[in-house]
């Protein structure tokens, strides 16, 4: 991997768009002990934008988001949401936000209505507004059948997109979304993407942390890509791609016995390859040929797949590692 | 691990073993994770009958015995009179404890007791399996419970030694209904509050425990017939400290233990196989 | 800038209303949420659990009183008067109720909702503070704490097992005994990790309820276990209640009153730093 593709800090990058900016970091950095979560990162979230913070687990997304959401303090640098600093102005900023955590953390001790309700409460919200704003949020959801359900007993999807209309009851300008189709089935998953879109068609700002690319490729207009708690790159989810890898992918299985081996004798094909315990990626301007190319050497795979190429790919070959580890 | 290693299910499992020694694989795991809180059973086990016995026994025996001379209910000093009741309370509620919340644990909220199901095991081996891991703790603490009073002079008569087999007995009878109790319960929504608060709190305060049955009216005195304690209680006295029983009322007392041990281990063994399966 | 931001949301005008206010990052002035979910709890899954509550001082009343009192006869309630057993005994079982039902909620419930419901955690993302949680949650375990009181009170008075007229003093008495354990109770939560540590804290309430002149005066013992015994939250708990319910009133007994002042302000201001810590940071 070329060293000079890393780049340890970047400037700050002004926004496509010259918009007012919902959050702006400089230098955020997040210790604990000896450990640094998160090491001094600069980025900015303009209003009406869709920013991702991309990486794996440990990357330092999830603290990131903690400091944005005003509920964890950050050791350094300067933090502005809606232009206050959120060690002063904890509430404030959080009336602003809508935060759907990693982990769903609805009230099981209440019915699916009366989380709505009582999350609204929390922030001092009337209860002739609640009644109407629970409503909309329920056929938001798709949850209206479920009003007087417990908790336990709606599935993965469901309580995920609950969680979300909780998020929402205060009609926040920014949406803080964690994670937030981890652990769904596709079906769910593309569910909740939809919902999310017509979030941002009503201009509502997302900040979203994932390690799934399909997700930052559907959700986000812009993204930065983190590791050990540094921001490896940012950019639109295609310039990054179109920056970091070729546009075809190619995947081949010879079995884990007779991986290396073949690896060492298509090595010249494509334009750059990985290879990894299980399996080759080739990357190459057009991955049908250079799947051909391999057939002709004699080597045939016992599985093979062209595909685009993704973030994750961009991630590898930033990192050397895949995201999912 | 490579291909070449896999032996496959059918050379690797003996469903004979399983069938004929399925309980205890569920005991077992019963007890290794009891282990993980040993500190708390070895503390609390012997730490509980300590509490009571001088607090109850040696402060409010202190109040009795001068009141009475010595000769309290039944005649003995109050230690005495009160040391096999402490003793069979805490073999019932030893053993309770390992088939209450363990077995709504294994059905709901850990559900492990699928996971041994479909490792081969029945409903009947699952529900002997946590009987077995009950003993096996009340064993213990009985054994303790029985060493520290007896340090404390409580028992006058030799034959106390027969309290340690029996009071394990009476234990093992009375989970076997509390297993089947729990089997039938939901998650926990707030019967087992309501059981401990009804039945068992009553049961503790009102078999004669802490004083002669017969001095409560007749309109309690009933709670006491129908308790478990009391049975277990009166049968502690009658070897303790040689307390009078007719040999029909010897019968009663284990006959009445005896049926409701079988009683709880049909109704469980029915109740895990039905909700295995559902 | 700041002003194109301002789309004034009614969450955010409730915020900044508040915001010039003393405290404004961690009391929000809305503890009264929390009892509004407390009580939404109750209502859908366990009434007959929580009215239920006072039973079980009441069960110990009758078994000790009606089983136990014949064998010992009257006793001395410490002030130089004789009295039955049942009369010596309601109050401390009063205080004992009111001690459990508020070191209860505020241990095990709170630490189920720290550690594993993850309820504050969702109400910190919101603009509420840690200083409502901790009194909207100590508060509703003071309101359980006064309908068990006078559940047990009406009971006990109604056995004519009340001398004195000021014993109706008792029940704010009872409040008080809980806003103490409450308060401290959840002080300590707050640092605790494991259900382990959590058995350990609730395994000492026993000793005290035993030992703490419930059953028997503590001039039983020798005088040095009777000083420390004094110095026990439930024995000062049991001697306030049963000083009320049997008229012995002094200006001592604001010794007793000061003695929970002190664990309340102790405990509520040790709870919501670690609260604020806990989420914070």
């Amino acid at each position: 991997m070329p060293d000079d593709q890393i780049v340890p800090r970047l400037t700050l990058v002004p926004n496509p768009e010259n918009q007012t900016q919902m959050i702006v970091a400089q230098n955020l950095t997040k210790v604990y002990g000896d450990f640094t979560a998160v090491a001094g990162i600069d980025f900015t979230v303009a209003k009406g934008e869709s920013f991702g913070l991309l990486g794996p687990n440990g990357a330092g997304k999830s603290t990131t988001m903690r400091m944005i959401t005003a509920t964890l303090q950050r050791s350094g640098g300067d933090l502005t949401i809606l232009d206050k600093d959120p060690d002063k102005f904890g509430p404030q900023i959080r009336a602003h936000l809508g935060v759907v955590p990693q982990a769903d953390n609805l009230d099981t001790e209440l019915k699916v209505h009366e989380n709505l309700y009582i999350y609204g409460r929390y922030f001092g919200l009337s209860r002739k507004y609640l009644t109407k704003k629970i409503d909309e949020l329920l056929a938001f959801a798709q949850l209206e059948d479920k009003r007087n359900s417990k908790v336990d007993q709606l599935s993965g999807g469901m309580k995920r997109r609950l969680t979300i209309a909780r998020a929402l009851v205060n009609e926040p300008e920014v949406l803080l979304l964690d994670e937030p189709t981890t652990g769904l089935d596709p079906q769910a998953r593309h569910v909740l993407w939809d919902r999310l879109f017509r979030l941002k068609e009503q201009g509502v700002t997302l900040v979203i942390t994932t390690h799934y690319m399909d997700e930052a490729e559907q959700l986000c207009d812009r993204l930065i890509v983190m590791d050990q708690g540094k921001i490896m790159a940012q950019g639109s989810p295609a310039s990054l791609i179109a920056e970091h890898s070729s546009p075809e992918v190619v995947e081949v299985r010879f079995g884990s016995d007779r991986n290396a081996a073949v690896a060492e004798r298509i090595s010249h094909i494509g334009d750059r390859m990985d290879v990894l315990p299980d399996r080759i990626l080739i990357y190459a301007q057009d991955g049908e040929a250079a799947l051909a190319e391999i057939i002709s050497l004699g080597q045939h795979p016992v599985t093979s797949l062209v595909r685009r190429s993704s973030l994750e790919d961009v991630f590898l070959r930033l990192t050397g590692r895949t995201l999912v580890d | 691990m490579s291909a070449g290693h896999w032996r496959g299910a059918t050379a690797l499992v003996d469903t004979n073993r399983i069938a004929k020694f399925g309980a205890f694989y569920a005991a077992e795991y019963r007890i290794r994770n009891m282990l993980k809180w040993w500190q708390a059973i070895v503390a609390f086990g012997i730490g509980n009958p300590l509490l009571y016995l001088t607090s109850i026994g040696i402060g409010v025996g202190s109040l009795i015995d001068k009141n009475t001379n010595g000769a309290g209910p039944d005649g003995v000093k109050y230690l005495a009179f009160i040391a096999p009741a402490l003793l069979a309370t805490a073999a019932l509620q030893g053993t309770m404890e390992e088939v209450t919340f363990p077995v709504v644990h294994g059905f709901d909220w850990r559900k492990v007791f699928f996971a041994m199901h479909a490792a081969g095991l029945t409903g009947k081996q699952v529900a002997q399996g946590v009987i077995i891991s009950a003993i096996t703790r009340s064993v213990f603490t009985v054994s303790v419970y029985w060493a520290i009073l007896w340090a404390f002079d409580a028992f006058s008569s030799p034959s106390a030694l027969w309290l340690i087999p029996i009071e394990i007995y009476f234990g093992a009878c009375f989970a076997a209904v509390m297993m089947a109790v729990s089997a039938y319960m939901k998650e926990d929504d707030g019967w087992f509050a309501i059981i401990g608060r009804f039945v068992i709190a009553p049961m503790f305060l009102f078999s004669g425990t802490f004083y002669a049955l017969s001095t409560l009216p007749l309109t309690i005195r009933w709670v006491g017939w129908i308790s478990p304690l009391w049975h277990a209680t009166e049968i502690g006295r009658y070897f303790s400290y040689d307390h009078p029983i007719s040999s029909t009322m010897l019968l009663v007392h284990f006959g009445y233990m005896t049926l409701l041990g079988i009683a709880g281990l049909l109704v469980a063994n029915r109740k895990f196989a039905l909700r295995l399966a559902a | 800038m700041s002003s194109s931001l301002a789309l004034p949301n009614e969450a955010v005008a409730i915020a900044e209303k508040r915001s010039t206010k003393r405290w404004a990052n961690i009391y929000a002035g809305r503890a009264r949420v929390l009892f509004e979910r407390s009580f939404r709890v109750v209502k859908t899954s366990s009434w007959p659990v929580v009215l239920s509550g006072f039973v079980e001082p009441v069960f110990y009343l009758v078994a000790f009183g009606s089983g136990v009192g014949p064998l010992i006869g009257d006793v001395s309630d410490g002030y130089g008067h004789m009295v039955s057993y049942s009369v010596y005994i309601a109050p401390a079982l009063l205080a004992t109720s009111a001690m459990n039902g508020a070191f209860y909620d505020s241990t095990w419930n709170v630490f189920f909702k720290m550690h594993y419901g993850k309820t504050y955690q969702a109400m910190m993302a919101t603009s509420i503070g840690p200083l409502d949680v901790a009194l909207g949650e100590i508060g509703w375990a003071l309101l359980r704490g006064l309908v068990y009181a006078i559940g047990f009170m009406t009971i006990v008075a109604s056995l004519g097992l009340v001398p004195s007229l000021w014993g109706i003093l008792a029940i704010p008495a009872a409040v008080l005994i809980a806003f103490g354990f409450a308060s401290v109770g959840m002080a300590i939560t707050s640092y605790l990790k494991s259900f382990q540590q959590m058995d350990w804290v609730t395994f000492w309430l026993l000793p005290m309820f035993l030992f703490s002149g419930t059953f028997y005066p503590v001039s039983v013992y020798p005088d040095w276990i009777t000083n420390i015994v004094r110095a026990l939250p439930l024995w000062q708990a049991a001697d306030l209640v049963r000083c009320l319910m049997l008229g012995n009133i002094s200006t001592a007994l604001l010794w007793h009153v000061l003695y929970f002042a002190v664990m309340i302000a102790v405990g509520l201001s040790v709870a919501t730093r670690r609260l604020t810590r806990l989420f914070m940071r």
